[in-house]
């Protein structure tokens, strides 16, 4: 994970393909002069801030990546359905409530994404990580079981960001 | 454009407001900060990824070229809208807003505000 100190031309190759991707599709367009220029901006926005760059753990696992995705998505629908359905619904009937769910997967850009996450799919929003990175505070909207929340999100979400990220 | 077509791209449109709606109103309706962050955040991405696919049917039909435009607006709401979320919630509780009276676990808010253990 540390950095290279041998020079490279593409420091980043996923950021490079990401980079040429999103300026591609921010002009909508794939003709040839866009793809000269885009190549251009992927290959040396890298090389320029590759130095900045903090270690982080590495993907593996891409049909995991690709499954996770789907999944999160399709998740995403749901719970705005149920958040819809409980924003229309009597307020006596909410049940908030704050949960604190301990958290085995490590480094800052697989929690950020499990945060991430949380906060995008059941009734829940991440408000708070303890300063050893070993506890995620969430907001919850409507909590029946405490347990089997904190149990969901650990298997649903966390387990397999630790099989993508191998930590 | 095909009758179809319309309907699909009008339902979409009406779906995506309808959602982006409920999510206003729970700004409104709920009883305190952190239930009130819940609408925007969720009801509001459904919302707008309704909206963008009726645009993205709309414009591809109407130039027949693929229009994907609107998958990068998706991709940008759904990495900002948690991370504002989560800079709300923490913002919220270092300004120990008040809490509605019936929330489970009050006391958590304290540690997370310390970022300790609970």
């Amino acid at each position: 994970m540390r950095a290279n100190p041998r020079f490279r031309w593409l420091p980043m190759p996923l950021h490079s393909l990401l980079l040429l991707t999103v300026w591609l599709l921010l002009n909508n367009t794939m003709a040839p002069g866009h793809l000269v220029l885009g190549s251009f901006l992927a290959i040396t926005i890298p090389l320029l801030t590759s130095g900045m760059q903090n270690p982080q753990p590495s993907f593996h696992k891409p049909f995991t990546i690709i499954r996770y995705v789907f999944m999160v998505l399709g998740d995403i629908v749901v719970a705005n359905f149920e958040v819809a359905f409980l924003i229309l619904g009597p307020n006596k009937k909410l049940n908030p409530a704050f949960v604190a769910i301990p958290l085995e997967i490590e480094f800052e850009l697989p929690i950020t994404i499990l945060a991430s996450t949380v906060s995008l799919t059941p009734g829940t929003v991440s408000a708070e990580i303890s300063e050893d990175k070993k506890w995620l505070y969430v907001h919850v909207l409507n909590l029946t079981d405490k347990d089997e929340l904190i149990a969901q999100i650990k298997s649903r979400y966390e387990r397999p960001l630790m099989e993508i990220f191998q930590c | 454009m095909e009758f179809w077509i319309e309907l699909l791209i009008s339902v979409l449109i009406v779906a995506g407001a309808v959602f982006v709606f409920v999510g206003s109103l729970g700004l409104v309706k709920l009883p305190d900060f952190y239930t009130r962050l819940h609408g925007p955040t969720k009801a509001t991405t459904l919302g707008m990824g309704c909206l963008l696919v009726a645009s993205m049917t709309l414009v591809t039909n109407q130039n027949g070229f693929l229009s994907l435009h609107e998958l990068l607006i998706t991709l940008f709401l759904l990495i900002t809208a948690p991370v504002t979320a989560h800079m709300l919630a923490k913002t919220a509780l270092h300004h120990k807003l008040d809490i509605a009276e019936k929330t489970h676990d009050k006391a958590l808010s304290k540690q997370a505000r310390k970022r300790l253990n609970p």
